[in-house]
C-alpha cells in the first residue's frame, strides 16, 4: 500500500494529521503498539520539521508486509550541516516554532532515536528529504 | 490516585472527557516543551502537566499516548482542541494555579515523576 499526503510550510494548525491518519492506519492493521509509537512519533516529528523549516512538502507511505516506510520530501532552505543538526540542542527555529513547543534542537536525534534505519539528504536552497525505515517484526 | 481526585487538589476543572475521570494517574510529567515529550517512552498513566495550551499540545500527546492532560494558568482551551482530544479519548483539566504550584501539590500527595 502506498500513500502520499501534501503538507504546506507554516500551516500549523494541521501540522500533524499526516502522523495522525498514518497512526489509525497502523492501528488498524495491528501492528504492534510500541511500534506504531515510534513509528509517529519519528513521522510526526519530520512533519513539524516541515511545517516549521520548508515552504511545502510530500509525504510518501509505503506499508509492506514486514515495514514501514516513509519518504519526506520538502522544497526548503536545506541543512547547511546535518552533522550539527543532529546534535541534540542545535537548532535554526524560529520564535513562532517555539511557541508551538518544538524548536529546541531534539527533533532530528528524536526521529534517529526512533527509526530503525535514517536516511537524510539535503541540499542547500532546495530542500530536504529524509527517508525513515522501521520494522514490524524486530 | 484518579485525575478526579487530582482536579480537586488542584481546584481545576475537568473541561473535556468527563467520563474518564476514574483514570489512574501513575505517574506526571512537566513540560512545555512538545519535543521532550516526545521523548518518553512509557505513557501508561502518565498525566502531563503543561503550560502549552495549543493543538500541537494535544498532537504530541496523541502521538506519545498520553490521555491526561492538565493545563495551567487557566489558559484558554480551543474548540479545535477539544474536538482533538475527544477524538482520542483524552480528559483535559484546566487549573488557574501555575506550573509550579500544581507540580508541588501533586508530587507532595505522592504522584512520582517519571524521571
Amino acid at each position: 500500500m502506498d500513500f502520499t499526503y501534501h503538507v504546506e510550510g507554516g500551516d500549523f494548525t494541521n501540522a500533524g494529521s499526516t502522523s495522525s491518519e498514518v497512526k489509525r492506519m497502523l492501528k488498524k492493521l495491528g501492528v504492534s503498539p510500541d511500534i506504531v509509537k515510534r513509528t509517529v512519533v519519528a513521522l510526526y516529528e519530520a512533519e513539524v520539521n516541515i511545517v516549521a523549516h520548508a515552504y511545502r512538502g510530500d509525504i510518501n507511505v509505503d506499508l509492506e508486509e514486514d515495514k514501514i516506510r516513509i519518504v519526506l520530501a520538502d522544497e526548503g532552505p536545506g541543512i547547511p550541516n546535518v552533522e550539527w543538526a543532529m546534535q541534540k540542542g542545535n537548532s535554526t527555529a524560529s520564535p513562532k516554532v517555539r511557541e508551538m513547543g518544538f524548536g529546541a534542537g531534539m527533533g532530528l536525534p528524536n526521529i534517529q532515536n526512533n527509526s530503525d534505519e535514517l536516511h537524510i539528504q539535503t541540499e542547500v536552497g532546495k530542500g530536504t528529504t529524509i527517508e525513515l525505515v522501521n520494522y514490524f517484526n524486530k | 490516585m484518579t485525575i478526579e481526585e487530582v482536579a480537586a487538589l488542584v481546584q481545576g476543572e475537568i473541561v473535556c472527557g468527563d467520563s474518564f475521570k476514574g483514570r489512574e494517574v501513575a505517574f506526571v510529567f512537566a513540560s512545555d516543551l512538545m519535543s521532550d515529550v516526545l521523548t518518553i517512552r512509557d505513557t501508561d498513566n502518565l498525566l502531563l502537566l503543561t503550560g502549552l495550551s495549543n493543538l500541537q499540545s494535544i498532537r504530541t500527546c496523541e502521538m506519545s499516548d498520553i490521555q491526561m492532560i492538565v493545563v495551567v494558568r487557566d489558559k484558554a482551551v480551543t474548540d479545535e482542541m477539544l474536538e482533538l482530544a475527544e477524538e482520542n479519548d483524552m480528559i483535559i483539566v484546566k487549573t488557574k494555579y501555575s506550573m509550579y504550584k500544581t507540580a508541588g501539590i501533586l508530587y507532595g500527595a505522592g504522584i512520582p515523576p517519571i524521571y
